[in-house]
Formats: structure tokens, sequence, C-alpha cells
């Protein structure tokens, strides 16, 4: 293995991902995806040194070096296509999610049980998301001269508060159960524990209790 | 409205979802396939990328046409079809959205009070040209606009709830930012709704025809299998995403399209479907096109709860008036009467139109504009 930092450009319908090899390798990918309004990071990060396999890490639409679209309309399922198109690419790969990122780890989890090779959740920037029930937020008038640059700052305001009822958590923490992995696919290993988050850890298949560092070995001696 | 489409495989290296786009997703040349790997491999927003990109757009276009055997260039028509009491707009503008440009449309004289109206999802401001000269002759200055994605308004990248409230508040404050009435139409009602509650001041009356969402039609199955139906919903919308870049409306004549379209309007003319689509439709070398972005797919998951917008409904405080109609159709909600009945505000009313689908407006001009110009008086 070694370490190094090249960039692969995705095509997600009119956007065009970053996706970035932090270390190349033989095995399981993992794949990293960072928290609202961050970006990849261009090294291998401590907590994931120990993953035996090559590295990688996702700009999410709007975010890093990926490319910003004209006037947002984000949702969380778009970001989860986002990873959806990079899991195709890879084959496969285990998911470790900071903020925003745990959360569509979690999605990617149960909408592709056969490509998420497990999802270790911790916490960081967009974690908590918005309502889980109905809230009246409409009118922004503008986003000052940040537009067109990254974080798009449409993301930052329609993905803080995206609804994430408990109930559509727990649909997505039971669907990742039936993958052909012999695995408990969802390691909690996240300090804050926003509704969702609460939801989703008495499901079967949930790991909570043990550090980020710790469900990665998990993993990867599967 | 929303509808679900469903992929249905034509042919090798095709696959068609609903009836009306066609996603090229195994190339028969390899030239083709070689070109649109350089095209994904290449710097993005530069130049030569884009260069690349029209390249496979060309390629896709000569293999549909291949496929579909329309090699041949059909004359451009000339002699449109018209609709008794259909009327183009007076004017027509673009409005600037963050960066989004919108297809803004008005009738009337430019002094009259405003009036918003606003569409359905797969509609455009065109469907409104029999209902909205009635009421620029009652005195309105009637405006409306294509939606994001529909008719002849920006296709983007995105599209989203937030998003298309963003675009209608962007027109509407290009117009007055004082209250004004509004009548909205099916997802475009849906859309008000949540307006009408989050930003109140900006509307005086709101008259919401068949766009009044309740519990999500699902049917008599237990929890497992419905979890089951959503994760074919997932893994359906998710591979579509992956050839969404591909995809392109599938030609035909002008007739072809309205018949096409009257399988989601079955209680519409065809001579109106025709006349929409000189609106709604381009025409290009190998025939006619729907504009609506063939990225769009209705339908699907979220998190979103249909039943939220009823909870928004009973809260608003200005005059309300919704209109439904009785017959179920496919683009329309399925919501009964008597499941709106607890959630009308204090200050409003329900109006059930018998014998009348999803497109009450359309099927009923008359009876209907009399109603709303009642409520509006």
């Amino acid at each position: 293995m070694s370490t190094t930092n090249t960039v692969q450009q995705l095509v997600h319908n009119k956007v065009s991902l970053a996706l970035h090899t932090l270390r190349v390798g033989s095995g399981t990918p993992l794949l990293l995806l960072h928290g609202l309004g961050e970006h990849s990071p261009s090294t291998v990060p401590e907590v994931a040194a120990r993953w035996p396999g090559p590295i990688y890490a996702l700009d999410f639409t709007g975010h890093g070096q990926s490319s910003v679209p004209a006037g947002g309309g984000y949702s969380c399922e778009i970001l989860l296509a986002d990873v959806d198109i990079a899991l195709r690419y890879l084959g496969g790969a285990c998911l470790l999610g900071r903020g925003i990122g745990a959360y569509i780890a979690l999605l990617a989890a149960g909408a592709r049980p056969e490509l998420v090779h497990g999802a270790v959740l911790t916490d960081g920037p967009g974690l908590a998301g918005g309502a889980t029930h109905i809230s009246a937020v409409t009118e922004i008038a503008t986003v000052g001269d940040r537009s067109g640059q990254t974080p798009d700052p449409w993301a930052l305001i329609e993905l803080s508060r995206d609804a994430r009822p408990a109930n559509y958590a727990s649909t997505f923490a039971r669907l990742s159960v039936t993958g052909p992995n012999d695995i408990d696919p969802i390691a909690v290993c996240c300090v804050v524990r926003p509704p969702w988050i609460e939801a989703i850890n008495e499901e079967p298949g949930v790991m909570t209790g043990l550090s980020a560092q710790e469900a990665l070995e998990s993993y990867a001696a599967r | 409205m929303y509808s679900r489409g469903t992929y249905v495989v034509v042919d090798p290296g095709i696959v068609r979802t609903d009836d009306d786009v066609v996603v090229v997703v195994d190339d028969d040349e390899p030239p083709s396939k070689k070109l649109e790997t350089t095209a994904k491999t290449a710097k993005p927003n530069t130049p030569h990328s884009r260069y690349l990109w029209s390249r496979v757009r060309k390629n896709i276009t000569n293999h549909t046409r291949r496929h579909f055997g329309r090699r041949r260039v059909i004359q451009p028509m000339t002699n449109l079809p018209s609709f008794p009491g259909a009327q183009r707009p007076a004017r027509s503008y673009r409005t600037d959205a963050d960066g989004v440009s919108i297809a803004t449309y008005e009738w009337g004289n430019e002094s009259d009070p405003p009036l918003f109206l606003v569409h359905g999802g797969s509609d455009f401001a065109g469907t409104y040209d029999v209902f909205a000269p009635i009421m620029a002759a009652a005195g309105y200055r009637v405006i409306s606009w294509d939606h994001r994605g529909h008719g002849d308004s920006d296709h983007t990248a995105l599209y989203g709830w937030d998003a298309d409230i963003r675009d209608a508040l962007t027109v509407m404050s290009s117009i007055t930012n004082k209250a004004a009435p509004v009548v909205a139409h099916s997802k475009g009602g849906a859309l008000m709704l949540q307006l009408a509650d989050a930003s109140p001041y900006r509307i005086s009356k709101l008259v919401n025809i068949d766009g009044m969402p309740s519990k999500r039609r699902m049917p008599d199955a237990p929890d497992h299998d419905q979890t089951r139906m959503m994760a074919g919903e997932i893994t359906g919308w998710l591979d579509f995403r992956h050839e969404a870049a591909l995809a392109h409306r599938k030609p035909g004549s002008l007739h072809d399209l309205a018949v096409r379209r009257g399988k989601m309007n079955p209680r519409l003319p065809i001579e109106w479907l025709e006349y929409l689509v000189t609106i709604g439709a381009r025409q290009d070398d190998d025939g006619w096109r729907w504009k609506l972005d063939p990225t769009m797919r209705f339908g699907g998951f979220g998190p979103w709860r249909p039943e939220w917008t009823l909870l928004r409904m009973i809260a608003l405080g200005m005059p309300f008036l919704g209109l439904i109609g009785t017959i179920d159709e496919p683009m329309g909600w399925g919501t009964r009467p008597r499941d709106l009945a607890p959630w009308i505000p204090r200050n409003g009313r329900l109006e059930a139109i018998h014998d009348v689908g999803h497109f009450v407006h359309i099927e009923k001009p008359n009876e209907v504009s009399a109603m709303i110009l009642e409520f509006l008086s």
C-alpha cells in the first residue's frame, strides 16, 4: 500500500463528483464521507490509518472539488445518489461517514446492502439534520456573493434542515440487513444522538458502544 | 401530481422509462463508448469537456434514430393546431432565480391587480391558456411561469420542493411584494400551501385546485412487504440517476406526443393535448420532443409525508378555497373530499366538483373560473 492523493471525476447527471484516492491497495475499499460544509481530507485520517485496503474520499455535490449546480435543490437523497455513483465505480466499499456523511452512509447501507460492507457513523457537521416533522421555512432572499463557490451555500441551507423522520431512518436500517454480507452493517460511533440515531439504535444489525476504530477493525476482519 | 415510472426494456442497449424517456445504457458503437469514457474523465466545466459531451449527445441522438427508425428529417410544421378559447400570453420574458432562468408569462393589462397561477408537476404555464384569459378578461394581470425543468425554464442539476418555492418567490417578488391572490393546481397547489404557511403575508387569497395530498396511497400490505416495495423504489431511482446524464426525450409526431400525454390525461380531448404539444414540446429535425427535463423522475421515495401538507393547510389564516374533482386520474393525488374535511382552515371552504377528474379547471373552465372569480371578489 502507498499513500497518494489523486482525484477522479465521476459524472452524476449534470454534476461532476470528485473522488479522491488517498491510498492505493487491494481488498475492500474504505470510502470517507465528509460532514456538511466540509470537503474530503487530503491525507488518510488517523481514525482510518489501520484500514488494510485502499482508501477513497468523496466530495458531495456542491462541496470540495465537485461542481456547484445553479439554484440549489439539495436533498440527502441526492447525496445518497452521489455515494451510489462512487460505490458502483469502486465495486462496493465500507463507509466511514462524518456528520451528514454518517446519515448518508446509513441511507446507502439500506439502499445498496450488497455494495456497502459496513457503515461507520461518527460525529460531525450536519449529523442532526432538520425537523422530524413539518417546519415552516421557505423564504430565503439570497445567498449573497458566495454563489458558485464550495461549499455551496444552498447546500448548507437546504441540507441543514432536511426532514429526518424516525421511521424513515429505521426503514433504511432494516433494509441494510437484507444484504448478502454476514455482518452487522451499521456501527453507531457518535456521541451526539439526534432522533434519527435514537430510532435506529435498537434495530437489528446496528452496533453501538464501540469506537470508530473498533468498528473499522471489525469490518476489516470480515 | 406524481406519476410512477417503470423501467421497460425495449431492446438491447436501451432502457425506456415511462413512455417518453430514452436512456442509452450500452452504446453499440465502440467509438461512442470510448468517447463517453473520455468525456467522463475529462476535467469538467472546460471547453474541452463541453466539446466532448456535445459529441456524446450527438452520438446518442444518432443511436436513437437508428433504434427508432427516425433518420428522416421531418419538415417543420407551420400550421399548428389551435384550441377554442386558448390564447397565448400577451407578454413573455425570463426571470433570473439564483442563476436559474425562469420562463415567465402574463395575460391581461399590466395596470390590473396581479393574480398568480401556479401549474402542477410535468405541466407548464401554457396549460392555463384557456383559464388565464378568462381571469384576465375579468380584470386581472395574470402571471404564471414554467417551473425549473418544465416548459421553457432552465433544466437544472437539482430539483427540490424548497427550490421550487424559492423560484416562485423570485417571480412573485419581481411583480409585487404585497399580498396577492394565488390559484394553484396539483403539485403547484401543495407548493403554495407551504408558501402560504411559511410566508402568509405573501398571499391574500389562496385557491387550491386538487393539490391537497392526503395520506400516501399504499396497498393494504404488511410492514415487511411495504419495506420491500420501498427498496424497489429506492433502487429504481438510484439506477436511473446513473443513466440520467444520457437521458433524452423520445421524438415523435405531434399526434404521437399528444397520445402519450393522453395516457396520463385520459379525460382531456386529443385536440387540447395536441395544442399543448405546440407549447410544451419543441420541434427538432427528427420530430417533436416534450421539453420537460428527461432527468426528472417523479415518484419514488423520501422523508416527506403527504399529510404534512394538510397540517399546513389547517393553519392558514387567509381566505381559502379548495376545489377537488371526484374522479381519480393517474396524475391526481387520490384524495377524497372526506379526507380533507377535517383539515379545511377556519376561513376556508372545500368544493367537490362531481364528474370531473384532476384537471378541474381544464375540464370545466367556465364553471371553475366563475366560482374562483366570485371567491376572489
